[in-house]
């Protein structure tokens, strides 16, 4: 055991957390609102739009998440009319092309979630709003999405978590994230037992946070109260 | 469509064989998995505080570090701890573990942290009435496992070990990285001699669709298989 390796490396390592949990903040929030946008598609009784919607959760569940980044990368790169757009500003950044195709992939997972979550709502409370006068609006907002949200909360956390995970590819298109630094540090030193113990430890201390979060808020928006 | 050729024109016979290579890959790794599942389950569901907690820290931690990590330890550290254990029995020749056992090793140890969890929920929803009137009747703890415990297990295990197999079948993509020709790093390959990354990538993300596909309908019918009778 190499200590003062572990010991050295422990502030670079911290340091590459910052990107990590940037990355991960970033496409959660976005991969929540196409989550939601997508589940919302879903329920829609327009068989194209419903089956666009399956599709599109069924392609990004289907492949490895490698595969979305490298094709987002590598392969819209090769497209010589994007490079003459606006877009091609974020497209040749790889810190913007893995929180598109994060976003992408947690949309996918989320849309899944949220789905089965309103498929859970009992009828009778929307009929219970309807019947109150209450507008379809006010229903869908007011009711419908603090009930889903409540009802997800658990495969959600299990979501965050995986998505922590899976940010750790973004170390496969040049980015400096945990993964990417302790890989570096490994490839230099060849002390893979340490390097893995200190990374493996700051990315189950984020595991354990999201953990304890999405049980103090699973407790706090639970049915009892 | 010439790009998919097969021969020596085309990329069509080594993404063939590279297919082959992640299917081989995922069942190995499946099978490692499930030889990890068989001895931290027994660990987990222990009386004795100090084997829940081996259990609990393989299933914790696998499950808390990214794939991406893990793998990376085998592959720097894996053969250096093969040539350590070897040390001790006085072999000092250099050791080198090919790629492929040590994807498979990795994926394995990852798909088995899913596997212990899948089974250690199924064999707790058994009824404990089962376990009782089996040691009533006085059949050998042996006969009880495979011919009570384990049937009604699989037919509640089978919907969560597909998704381990999802899991542990999207996961070999990662050991591209350690040059293994797979899937993705035969797309690699061919996208770097090419230039035609786009349409690689894509086609890998198809193969995988495929795969995913058949193998779920596959499951299906396993499922059907262990649900007779309910």
């Amino acid at each position: 055991m190499d200590f003062d390796l572990m010991i050295t490396s422990f502030p670079k390592l911290l340091g590459a957390t910052v990107i990590t949990l940037k990355l991960l903040s970033a496409s959660l929030f976005f991969g929540l609102f196409l989550g939601l946008f997508f589940a919302i598609l879903r329920l829609n009784k327009n068989i194209f739009i419903n089956k666009f919607a399956y599709g599109y959760s069924y392609v990004f569940r289907g492949t490895p998440l490698l595969v979305q980044i490298f094709i987002i990368y590598f392969g819209l790169g090769q497209i010589e009319y994007l490079r003459s757009t606006v877009l091609w500003v974020v497209l040749k950044e790889p810190y913007w092309c893995a929180i598109i195709a994060f976003t992408l992939n947690t949309g996918a997972y989320t849309s899944e979630i949220l789905r089965s979550a309103f498929q859970t709502i009992k009828p009778g409370i929307i009929e219970a709003g309807k019947s109150l006068g209450i507008s379809n609006k006010i229903i869908f907002y007011k009711i419908q999405i603090p009930i889903a949200i409540r009802q997800s909360l658990p495969a959600y956390g299990n979501e965050i978590i995986l998505m922590m995970k899976g940010t750790s590819l973004a170390s496969t298109v040049t980015l400096m994230d945990l993964t990417g630094v302790a890989k570096y540090i490994i490839s230099t030193t060849f002390k893979p037992i340490e390097v893995f113990i200190v990374a493996g430890g700051i990315y189950l201390f984020m595991t354990f946070v999201i953990h304890n979060l999405i049980k103090y808020l699973e407790k706090k928006y639970s049915f009892q109260q | 469509m010439e790009l998919l050729a097969f021969g020596k024109t085309g990329w069509g016979d080594e993404l063939f064989y590279a297919t082959l290579m992640t299917v081989a890959v995922s069942v190995t790794a499946m099978i490692v998995g499930f030889l990890f599942a068989l001895i931290f389950t027994p660990l987990k569901l222990s009386k004795y505080k100090t084997l829940n907690f081996v259990g609990n820290f393989y299933t914790t931690v696998i499950r808390g570090v990214p794939e991406l990590l893990v793998i990376y330890l085998l592959f720097f550290g894996g053969s250096g701890a093969i040539m350590y254990v070897a040390s001790i029995f006085g072999y000092y020749e250099y050791i080198e573990i090919n790629a492929f056992i040590t994807g498979a090793v990795a994926i394995g140890i990852i798909s088995g942290a899913y596997s212990t969890e899948v089974f250690r929920g199924a064999i707790q929803s058994i009824d404990k009435g089962q376990f009782e009137a089996a040691k009533v009747l006085g059949i050998s703890k042996f006969v009880q496992f495979y011919k009570i415990i384990l049937p009604q297990m699989l037919r509640l295990a089978i919907p969560n070990l597909s998704n381990v197999w999802q899991i542990t079948l999207k996961d070999t993509s990662l050991i591209s990285v350690t040059g293994l020709v797979e899937i993705m790093r035969q797309s690699y390959i061919a996208a770097g001699s090419t230039r035609d990354p786009l349409f690689f990538y894509s086609f890998a993300a198809v193969l995988y669709l495929l795969l995913t596909y058949i193998s779920m309908k596959l499951i299906n019918k396993l499922e059907v298989k262990y649900s007779r009778g309910y």
